[in-house]
């Protein structure tokens, strides 16, 4: 069983969802989101997904693309960010790190040898934004062949077809994005999520995890009783964004994503039921 | 070098790919959308219906047929091969943007589309957007980056005079590409009403094959134009390339005649040693941005670099993936003119033809000034006009120190 399945199976025993903590590799500095990142487990994330800086961020609101902006003006390369999930792993083993990006900084680095390098740094999962199924092969064979789970998007736009195209070859979880917009805009609604969601485990038996508009600890709670996971970004990210400033420090973080994972650990959240 | 006559009309395949290069790099939200697009392009380009609309805007609104001109104090001046023109210079709007735009806008009220978004970067496809959104009462809204604004006041003011409303985009460097990625937000925001005008030969299947079908009115008349005129083919083609829409446009007709030489212009800018160009082709190398795999100016790390041109139509780090392919068969030749050639070339045509021509198709005839000397005078070389030259007057004078 790889980390991802261990680590859901782990939460479902504690009859709860799992907290998602998005992170950029190399925000605000390398060094400070090593910091973070190794932190995260503590403060109670349960997956760390970490974005691949990259220039040009179509799918991301203004909070990712700083943040991407601000890495990269550090130095920061995709090897660097395989480099610090190779550290991550020194001190643990067990938590599932996911990385997030856009397809051009893997083929540059050449999809095999990323597949390659991601295992032996300890990645569980990929998430390729614009790399729909039909592009996806050459990727995701090799991902598929070494065992690092292909994770794709569901969104609001996506009908049964669309659907039969993305579950084949869809590993670890299915990442359900809640809005039909950016990351970082309007909020996600429990309630209007909840038959989509219902109609999605109709056909599949990956977990769910739902992102995009999620920010508080309150929409934590809201969100975890419909689904399998909570995927938090931006709300961190901007938190992030303040350090450069100094105007918040690396425990500011580390606060916030306890008091989002403590959300999620309420008894009156405790569920089970509305599965 | 393979020729055979199916081979050009047979790409692309039906998921959008011109060998390795094209296809649909978008994300999941975007792909239904992207999938309707290509529905609706491929039942409106075989109704005769469709074409019909199309043909008379063409004729009536933007003045086609353009006409194709024997450039003869030219070719006395430069002494070597004949110099013709295509003059998509004189359309409506001044350049061969209008012709996609047409297009486009016809398919999106076939789809039941209600607003209309655009990127630009010069301000000629914004122009050519906002034109046609006026002529057809669509809401508009154009992408446009903040330094690009700043340079291209009197763009900003035409597209605000009909109507449109013009977003600054201040990501990146504010110049197209950060304009097209925000485009490319506002669509996977606004999925149900809104249709995207791209204003090249890139972005996600179908658009570069639909542009190229929508700007191929250039090539087939000037075909027809020529063989009535001359009775023969042109010997070469020439074109500027940007993303590459009026060069595919112009050379798309001509690719299954062997015996036509074909050559696009990219922007050398200040010379490719300098890394200060927008040669995709010759100074980049493939990667995938915006929906399509192409040539790319990148680094290493596959970070996309900021390209520099004194001609802002042509400032874009990619370029359409037909011609990432046909650079690859070796069917088209490209080649780069610096800013300071095209500079050049611009003063040089405003003395011999009266004409002022942009400053993008000016990279075409730097170059037609460069290998006209050197050819026959049996041989004949047809460029694209493709834009005329007032926006530039302002980049113009002011590279030339002259202050107005």
């Amino acid at each position: 069983m790889n980390r991802i399945d261990q680590r859901f199976a782990k939460v479902r025993q504690e009859e709860r969802a799992a907290l998602v903590t998005f992170i950029m590799a190399g925000d605000p500095d390398k060094a400070s989101a090593q910091d973070i990142m190794n932190g995260l487990p503590a403060a109670g994330a349960d997956i760390i997904e970490i974005g691949m800086p990259f220039s040009d961020p179509m799918a991301d609101g203004l909070t990712i693309q700083l943040a991407g902006q601000r890495a990269l003006a550090g130095g920061m390369t995709l090897a660097q960010t395989l480099d610090m999930v190779k550290s991550f792993r020194v001190h643990d083993t067990q938590t599932p790190v996911v990385l997030m990006g856009y397809y051009n900084p893997v083929y540059i680095y050449g999809a095999e040898r990323f597949v390659i390098e991601a295992v032996k740094s300890g990645v569980d999962g990929v998430i390729i934004v614009d790399l729909p199924p039909e592009e996806e092969a050459e990727l995701g064979d090799h991902a598929r062949a070494h065992n690092l789970n292909m994770i794709r998007l569901v969104t609001p736009t996506t009908d049964d077809n669309r659907l039969r195209k993305i579950l084949p070859g869809a590993g670890g979880f299915l990442y359900y994005v809640s809005i039909t917009g950016i990351t970082g805009a309007a909020a996600a609604n429990a309630q209007a999520l909840t038959p989509r969601l219902k109609h999605l485990k109709t056909k599949t038996d990956l977990p769910l995890a739902v992102g995009f508009g999620i920010r508080t600890p309150d929409d934590v709670a809201a969100l975890s009783e419909v689904s399998d996971a909570v995927v938090v970004g931006s709300a961190i990210v901007e938190t992030i964004g303040k350090i450069g400033k100094g105007q918040a420090k690396i425990s500011d973080v580390i606060t916030q994503v306890t008091a989002l994972a403590s959300a999620l650990r309420q008894p009156a959240r405790k569920r089970a039921t509305n599965r | 070098m393979a020729r055979s006559a199916s081979l050009y009309k047979s790409v692309p395949d039906e998921n959008g790919h011109f060998g390795i290069y094209g296809g649909r790099y978008v994300s999941e939200t975007l792909m239904p959308l992207v999938l309707s697009v290509e529905q609706a392009w491929e039942k409106a380009k075989d109704d005769p219906a469709f074409w019909a609309e199309f043909d008379e805007l063409a004729r009536d609104y933007i003045g086609r047929p353009s006409p194709l001109y024997f450039a003869e104090s030219t070719t006395r001046h430069l002494g070597g091969a004949e110099v013709w023109f295509k003059r998509d210079e004189l359309n409506h709007t001044g350049a061969h943007k209008i012709n996609n735009c047409l297009g486009q806008i016809l398919l999106a009220r076939r789809m039941g589309k209600t607003r209309i978004i655009a990127e630009t970067g010069a301000g000629q496809h914004g122009v050519a957007t906002a034109t046609v959104c006026a002529l057809f009462k669509l809401p508009c809204t154009i992408f446009m980056g903040a330094t690009d604004i700043e340079r291209q006041k009197p763009n900003v003011f035409r597209m605000k005079l009909l109507g449109a409303e013009v977003r600054a985009v201040t990501s990146g460097a504010g110049t197209l590409k950060d304009a097209m990625n925000e485009a490319l937000r506002d669509w996977v925001t606004n999925v149900n009403d809104t249709f995207y005008i791209i204003g090249t030969v890139a972005g996600p299947h179908p658009y570069p094959a639909m542009v190229r079908d929508f700007q191929s009115v250039i090539g087939r008349e000037a075909r027809q134009q020529f063989m009535d005129r001359t009775k023969t083919l042109p010997d070469t083609l020439v074109a500027c390339i940007g993303g590459g829409s009026n060069a595919i446009g112009l050379f798309h007709p001509f690719l299954d005649d062997a015996v036509v030489n074909i050559i696009g212009v990219e922007a050398g800018g200040h010379g490719l040693e300098t890394g200060q160009h927008c040669a995709s082709l010759t100074g980049g190398r493939p990667g995938v941005l915006h929906g399509n795999r192409t040539y790319l100016l990148q680094n290493e790390d596959g970070q996309i670099l900021e390209g520099h041109s004194i001609s802002a139509g042509l400032d874009y780090p990619g370029i359409g993936p037909e011609h990432s392919w046909l650079h690859d068969q070796k069917r088209v030749n490209y080649v780069s003119i610096t800013d300071k050639e095209a500079l050049e070339a611009f003063q040089m045509m405003a003395r011999l033809e009266g004409i002022l021509p942009a400053l993008e198709p000016s990279h075409a005839f730097a170059h037609v000034m460069k290998i006209a000397p050197t050819l026959p005078k049996t041989h004949r070389i047809l460029m694209n006009l493709c834009g005329r030259g007032d926006k530039d007057i302002f980049t113009v004078a002011d590279r030339l120190g002259v202050t107005l």
